[in-house]
């Protein structure tokens, strides 16, 4: 974290106040860690109305233009809201596509048509979007994609399906990904990228029952939808690119992204506060040998991770492997929190074998949910075994399978 | 509790400066050439353990005054610029008395009188070997340790002190010119300077060590004469970092002995054809491989965490809070590190593995004597507890 200025200082306490002043009151639910737990109507009104909010106030798209619905500012001013929002545990900005994917995209990319129709509605969650690259037959394959669009008139035709649509049920637009050119000479030219309505005729949705019992995600299946053929981003042929494009947007915050927390997240002093609270044969869990020595492993596990987004920005320090730590940083961040929380779990005793809707529950089940929805992070974006590949063999130069 | 916890682990300060990075490079260098894998062979019956010219043209490169103030003609450029020079020489299993001669140059400059300073460090400087005698039992986290084994034999401050006992695991004490040794002296522990020519005849009993690359020794001090001012007046203190200096730089040396290991498999993995395919193809090699990568990317940055910590500090002041968490943390990352890298070496060699002319066997015989210097990882874990979660 850079040393703040004095402008910037004030700024960061002001959001602070305002936060702490307007942190909605416990909902009666657990609040979603991500925006892939937006299960019901109820979470979906609660969170519609916290990004409004935060909008309204002044802390979310600071860095995009005024007319479009942003405040014109600096990027350092979001980072610190941002900040702020995640030191501060308020619930997450949860139309994470529109304003961490396609937001930046129809900046970067876009006609004043195109800026004008969608950004402002991304930003007050007016407008909720989701993604269609993901297909039931491709996990993440997304060069083997084989939904159609065919150019019909001033339309296209959509046919074919996409599944882990986040949201899909109560999202207005699709980022896109569908073949354009099945002749393609290569399979990565013929995807074109749209940006797609999602309410007309041939477009539906099957919700998807997850790991935790709740929804979030959907399958949506498109029987010649027709959209119009303005809707394409790009030309013909380069949704490849695009969408390359937009995966750089998810990775870093500086490329674009309107702001605001996407997870709430967990870290270590969590799971001490638990073991603190915890007893065991009449001590607390936290005097317990054999758990502090867990404990003092994952805590320094967690250093090495935070340490290692330091060391990626000292070259001399990546000689040996340049690509490391960039490309093992989902391997080994989402591998470590997974195994954090299962440990968690673990240090429950019998009311670990709770779960949410229990009264009994630790922290209303929180833990339960949480290690469960990990393997979302584990399975999704590729599977830390395609990952692990991913590492072998384009660091390490190990052969192909 | 929770909010010294978030304290103590939230200082993630990571820096590296250009003359560090230009001493990792000429060290890196140095090392792959005076000490390729058959050089290093070629030492493992010899007496030393190191080549003597090799030593000399260290001292000429200045390495030992890397962390000595100019003031004793070293360079001032702090401890944090000995971990890239001892990762390098990890990296090429290159031996010579560095570390314990680091370790006791650092203990005078922290404990010592300014006339011990001035007698010493320069000679250190120079190339006069020292050496640390710290260990009583096999406990790094005995309470007796550097109490119990050298006894004066007077309560009179003022006289001469005898000393009874022996030191373990004493490294390269056969090449070492004087020895810094932890002492019970009128039941408080002590440091003293010892000169190798004050010992009796026959006190040094070479160990037959696990890893042929290093030295140590059993040495007996038994009958060695001191006076009063061959003790180092800041003692407790002292020794207290120079543990923790120590098992830093046992980790450093261990992180580039990981990254030599895994250098080993990756070839071995690259070439070896079984079943008609590489070996490396295989998902079962190919993963453990990544973790002992992923390990070491840990270790690495943790090293230099501590090395950033340890610059940012005052040049001889306690190591304390964040720096000796740093310290701990390396060494218990460092050494489980190359422990299952050694270890997943030998097995992916397969029959190869088995045998001494396979250079598999090497680092794990290293990851077993790092583990114990300084404190295994346990022992740090069980200290870092103290300190984070208590």
């Amino acid at each position: 974290m850079s040393q703040d200025n004095a402008s910037q200082a004030e700024f960061r306490s002001q959001v602070a106040a305002w936060m702490q002043d307007n942190r909605p009151a416990d909902p009666g639910f657990l609040l979603p860690q991500t925006f892939m737990e937006v299960g019901s109507e109820q979470v979906l009104d609660f969170l519609r109305e916290w990004q409004h909010k935060v909008w309204s106030a002044g802390y979310l798209g600071m860095a995009w233009p005024k007319e479009y619905g942003g405040q014109g500012m600096s990027r350092d001013f979001q980072r610190i809201a941002d900040e702020e929002m995640k030191r501060l545990q308020v619930p997450i900005c949860f139309n994470v596509i529109g304003l961490g994917w396609a937001g930046p995209l129809i900046l970067d990319n876009g006609s004043d048509y195109e800026k004008e129709k969608y950004l402002k509605g991304i930003l007050n969650a007016e407008d909720i979007w989701c993604q269609g690259f993901s297909e039931p037959n491709h996990g993440s394959d997304l060069g083997s994609i084989q939904t159609r669009a065919e150019r019909d008139g001033d339309d296209y035709l959509i046919n074919g399906s996409k599944i882990w649509t986040t949201m899909g049920n109560y999202a207005k637009y699709m980022i896109l990904l569908a073949r354009t050119d099945p002749q393609a000479e290569r399979r990565y030219n013929g995807l074109s990228f749209f940006l797609a309505p999602m309410q007309v005729d041939g477009i539906s949705t099957q919700p998807i029952q997850k790991i935790t019992g709740e929804y979030g995600f959907t399958e949506t299946f498109f029987t010649d939808a027709r959209i119009p053929a303005n809707c394409i981003m790009g030309e013909e042929g380069q949704g490849w690119r695009i969408a390359m494009q937009t995966l750089q947007y998810e990775r870093g915050a500086e490329a674009g992204a309107a702001g605001g927390i996407s997870i709430l997240s967990i870290v270590m002093d969590d799971l001490l506060r638990m073991a603190a609270e915890i007893e065991r044969e009449g001590e607390p869990l936290l005097k317990d040998p054999v758990t502090r020595d867990n404990l003092i492993k994952f805590m320094i596990e967690e250093k090495a991770l935070q340490l290692a987004e330091k060391r990626i920005e000292i070259p001399a320090l990546c000689r040996d492997y340049p690509n490391s730590i960039a490309l093992s940083g989902k391997l080994r961040s989402t591998e470590f929190f997974r195994r954090m929380r299962q440990y968690a779990l673990s240090l429950q005793g019998a009311q670990g074998s709770l779960y949410v809707g229990d009264p009994d529950t630790i922290g209303g089940g929180f833990w339960q949910r949480a290690y469960l929805n990990n393997f979302s992070t584990t399975i999704g974006g590729g599977t830390s075994q395609v990952q692990a590949n991913i590492v072998g063999e384009h660091v390490l130069g190990l052969p192909k399978d | 509790m929770t909010t010294s916890t978030l304290n103590g682990t939230t200082n993630i300060a990571l820096s590296f400066s250009d003359e560090q990075a230009m001493l990792l490079d000429s060290a890196k260098s140095f090392c792959s050439h005076k000490s390729d894998i058959n050089a290093v062979r070629s030492l493992l019956k010899s007496d030393s353990g190191h080549n003597p010219d090799v030593w000399q043209e260290m001292v000429a490169l200045g390495w030992t005054g890397i962390a000595i103030p100019e003031q004793y003609g070293g360079f001032a450029m702090g401890l944090g610029s000995m971990v890239p020079v001892i990762e390098s020489m990890g990296r090429h299993l290159l031996g010579t008395a560095l570390i314990t001669s680091t370790l006791a140059a650092q203990a005078i400059l922290r404990g010592g009188s300014e006339a011990q300073r001035e007698k010493w460090l320069p000679k250190i400087v120079a190339g006069t070997v020292g050496s640390m005698a710290l260990l009583d039992n096999e406990d790094w986290g005995s309470k007796l340790c550097g109490v119990s084994t050298a006894n004066s034999s007077s309560s009179d401050s003022s006289s001469k002190i005898v000393l009874s006992g022996k030191k373990l695991l004493v490294a390269d004490a056969t090449v070492a010119d004087f020895f810094i040794v932890s002492i019970n002296h009128s039941g408080n522990p002590a440091l003293a300077i010892v000169e190798a020519s004050q010992l009796t005849a026959n006190a040094i009993s070479a160990n037959t060590l696990i890893d042929e690359t290093k030295r140590a020794a059993t040495v007996d001090f038994s009958g060695v004469t001191l006076s009063p001012d061959a003790l180092l007046p800041q003692s407790e203190q002292a020794l207290k970092d120079i543990r923790l200096i120590g098992a830093l730089l046992i980790a450093a040396e261990a992180t580039g002995t990981s990254a030599a290991t895994l250098d080993c498999i990756v070839s071995y993995l690259t070439s070896r054809i079984q079943f008609g395919r590489l070996i490396g193809s295989y998902q079962s090699l190919k993963h453990p491989t990544v973790d002992i990568l992923l390990q070491m990317d840990s270790s690495r940055s943790l090293i230099y965490h501590a090395a950033t910590l340890l610059d940012k500090g005052p040049e001889i002041g306690p190591l304390e809070g964040d720096t000796e968490v740093a310290c701990r943390m390396a060494k218990a990352q460092a050494t489980e590190t190359l422990l299952f890298a050694g270890d997943r070496a030998v097995q992916f060699h397969g029959g190869m593995g088995f045998t001494y002319d396979c250079d598999a066997m090497l680092y794990i015989r290293r990851a077993q004597w790092a583990q114990h210097q300084y404190g295994d990882a346990q022992h740090h874990r069980l200290h870092l507890a103290r300190l984070l979660l208590d």
